[in-house]
């Protein structure tokens, strides 16, 4: 026997998709959007930009190194962690916060609870309501097109304070967080996530669906009653195009079953749309996803699917 | 006709390299050293008992080792020489068994009657069903099941599909395909034969739609047969395994506890119906085999008519030799096939192919963490949930294991081939599966005892 083969138990055949692959698709998914952010807000969101991807990594390095961790920057998901935080700041934000939200969500949501796969909150997310809870004024003080602070158009459009016009909202002229201000960007790079398999339609589809069959049938408390056009600009405005493709599709925090999917979906729409009729802010994407994080395990548990031969039994 | 949709949920689509090999028709070879029949890992059940001895004459077609059990096969073999040895031998599986080495005196002389015509019609079903169990046929699609023991269900009557298992999910393997196109009035003969047992079933030729003109001529060949009709399946892996195929050609489900007779059908696999064929009307055991040999470290990828018990290392001079040292050597296809040591193992009535592959895939990809991306809950054709399996897997919860009915998993691979984190899935579920199984089997054996003490107890008492 003195030519002996390699020999592991089947399959012998793998895929070629591996984490970083993932992740870096979801990179490339969000350019667009990023570079609109940066055009829109100038060298400030550059710095915001680099600084949240530098402070991620980073901060995954130093931690992996001092826990005398395997080293897992390059499966790149410290970068989408870091990049996903800037898009949700202010372009005006100190920057400071961005690095604290980032060291906040790779430290205490993801590595404390076992590094990627482990956390169970969307890492970005949490950082986001994390400042937004400690820094209310910074988080919520948006420089508009030309660079004085205004109010978002949800914020305009929920307290009356003058008209947006839906297509600015759509091609992305107008105040927000660094990403989430060009819904067509940000549609294009969930088209792009869609085609390369990344993530499946259920979430993102479903998700959107609910908020605007919930904003079409509940408008009226904010005085658009079974208005389309208001329906419209609250699908463009805000977060909700961001975190529907890009943060409720988070695999770690999402449920792993389809019906699970649907379900979560629906939860996620009706949260952002109480938030946002009810609410104190115009917005409430961020709470509705880690809310919804929260149910993930729950969800999973009732939306076991049935075993192939084995329905009804 | 057929009320299935002709495809399941769930499945991958691996890359198939079926055109290495597809359009190479079979060559028969002869061997050229000695046979190695081994007893064990031919077939499912009972390993066959040998009945030459060391020293003996044995003939083309002579049977040399008869079933062990109700579950187990005969063996004949497959030259005329002399029984050289019964040893232990090294087979495909990687284990060792008892194994008869004949030593082949090129004369071919087949044993009396070997050969002979017979017409299936003018036969009873016993006579057939005899002469599949002398013929030591088994379910050559991989799991050696004996086709005797599966062509006799509780109630023949009860039976309305035979289904052909043409549909060679598997990638790279194409030696199904080739017998489509080269012996389809034996397949065909093959199927006609299992349908004459079953007095209300018809016989559906199953065949992935990546093989059209097999499709085309299996159509044109059985267009004027009443009980025979040809079924196109969606190409997916793994759409060969028996429920799968049941679900796609009938709408039908069965699961891991039920046999596919409960759902009135039975599946034979392409070659294994030739193989019926042969016995039948041909009084031919089982002593052929056509083996695709293909792979990237191989040099003329092709498929080759083999005698059983020739070893793999002739069958690769037959196809060129190797390009390189391969890293890994599979005996059938690289998503159930078994990982060889050595290619000093014969070929035996469950060898499908022998993939020579350059470089290891699977060890060339490191383990990373699960992302749960859910791919391989997309992927399984049991419907269950790998990445929850998988943590039950790592904390040894048999409980928890059957709870998410684990033993639902008939261990293909798609969980695994798809998994971004390069995760051992497979492998952790077999190893789940078969420490359940053995537990089923203590606690069975524990009520057993535990009931035999008890009337014996009763007994003791009542005297």
């Amino acid at each position: 026997m003195s030519n002996l083969y390699h020999v592991s138990t089947s399959p012998h055949a793998v895929a070629q998709d591996t984490t970083q692959k993932i992740m870096r698709d979801v990179i490339i998914a969000l350019i667009p959007a990023t570079v609109w952010g940066i055009w829109l807000f100038g060298a400030h969101a550059v710095l915001v930009v680099l600084l949240c991807v530098v402070a991620s990594v980073a901060t995954e390095y130093i931690w992996n190194y001092c826990m005398k961790k395997p080293q897992t920057v390059s499966d790149l998901s410290a970068a989408v962690t870091g990049l996903l935080i800037a898009l949700n700041m202010p372009a005006s934000i100190p920057l400071w916060m961005p690095v604290l939200g980032c060291v906040f969500a790779i430290v205490v949501v993801k590595q404390l609870y076992g590094g990627l796969g482990q956390n169970f909150m969307n890492p970005a997310l949490a950082a986001r309501c994390f400042l937004l809870i400690s820094f209310a004024g910074s988080m919520t003080s948006f420089p508009s097109v030309d660079g004085v602070s205004t109010a978002t158009p949800l914020a305009i459009i929920k307290n009356g304070e003058g008209t947006v016009s839906l297509t600015d909202m759509f091609f992305g002229y107008t105040s927000g967080t660094i990403g989430e201000v060009s819904a067509l960007l940000l549609l294009v790079g969930g088209i792009y996530l869609l085609a390369r398999k990344v993530i499946t339609w259920d979430i993102p589809v479903v998700y959107i669906a609910t908020v605007a069959v919930f904003m079409f049938l509940f408008g009226g408390t904010l005085g658009y009653s079974f208005d389309l056009t208001f329906v419209l600009k609250e699908l463009c405005g805000g977060g909700l195009m961001l975190g529907a493709f890009f943060m409720a599709t988070d695999y770690v925090t999402s449920p792993i079953t389809s019906k699970g999917r649907i379900l979560y979906a629906v939860i996620l729409g009706c949260l952002t749309g109480v938030f946002r009729v009810c609410g104190n802010s115009a917005e409430g994407v961020s709470y509705a996803i880690i809310l919804g994080n929260i149910l993930v395990p729950l969800i999973e548990r009732v939306t076991l699917p049935e075993a192939f031969g084995r329905e009804g039994k | 006709m057929s009320t299935g949709t002709g495809t399941f949920q769930g499945g991958v689509h691996p890359f198939d390299g079926k055109s290495l090999s597809k359009d190479k028709p079979t060559l028969a070879v002869l061997p050229k050293g000695d046979l190695v029949f081994p007893l064990a890992g031919q077939n499912l059940g009972a390993p066959a008992k040998p009945i030459v001895n060391v020293g003996d004459q044995v003939l083309v077609g002579q049977r040399i080792a008869e079933a062990g059990g109700f579950i187990s096969a005969n063996i004949a073999c497959s030259v005329s020489g002399r029984v050289k040895a019964i040893t232990q031998h090294r087979i495909p599986n990687s284990g060792m068994s008892q194994a008869i080495i004949v030593e082949n005196d090129g004369q071919y002389t087949p044993a009396p009657g070997v050969g002979e015509k017979r017409d299936y019609t003018q036969m009873t079903k016993e006579e057939i069903r005899g002469a599949i169990k002398e013929a030591g046929v088994v379910g050559m699609g991989g799991a050696g099941f004996p086709t005797h023991v599966k062509m006799t269900p509780k109630d023949d009557s009860k039976i309305d599909y035979i289904i052909a298992n043409c549909a060679e999910c598997e990638p790279y393997l194409t030696s199904d395909y080739r017998m489509m196109l080269e012996e389809p009035e034996k397949l065909i003969t093959g199927l006609k034969v299992a349908v004459s047992l079953f007095p209300n079933a018809q016989g559906v030729i199953a065949v992935e739609d990546n093989k059209p003109d097999a499709i085309a001529l299996l159509q044109e060949k059985v267009k004027d047969e009443e009980k025979i009709s040809v079924m196109p399946l969606k190409t997916k892996y793994p759409q060969g395994s028996e429920r799968q195929l049941i679900y796609a050609v009938t709408g039908r489900k069965i699961n891991s506890s039920m046999l596919p007779a409960d759902a009135g059908c039975i599946v034979d696999n392409c070659d294994t119906l030739i193989a019926v064929y042969m016995a039948v009307c041909e009084s031919t055991p089982l002593i052929r085999r056509i083996v695709t040999v293909t792979g990237d470290a191989v040099k003329e990828p092709r498929n080759l008519n083999v005698k059983t018990g020739t070893l793999y290392s002739e069958l690769l001079e037959y196809a060129g030799g190797l390009t390189c040292e391969p890293e890994k050597v599979i005996s059938g296809g690289p998503m159930m096939g078994q990982a060889l040591v050595s290619m000093d193992v014969p070929v035996t009535k469950i060898s499908s192919a022998l993939l020579c592959m350059e470089k290891d895939v699977v060890a060339a990809n490191p383990t990373t963490a699960c992302i749960r991306c859910g791919r391989c809950v997309a992927a399984c054709p049991s419907r269950l949930v790998p990445q929850k399996m998988y943590i039950c897997a790592t904390h040894n919860d048999l409980d928890g294991f059957e709870k998410l009915n684990g033993m639902e998993c008939f261990e293909c691979g798609a969980c695994t081939y798809g998994c971004p984190a390069k995760i051992r899935l497979t492998q952790a579920f077999k190893q789940m599966r078969q420490a359940v199984g053995a537990r089923r089997r203590a606690e069975a054996a524990a009520a057993k005892a535990k009931q035999e003490a008890e009337a014996a107890k009763k007994a003791a008492a009542e005297k």
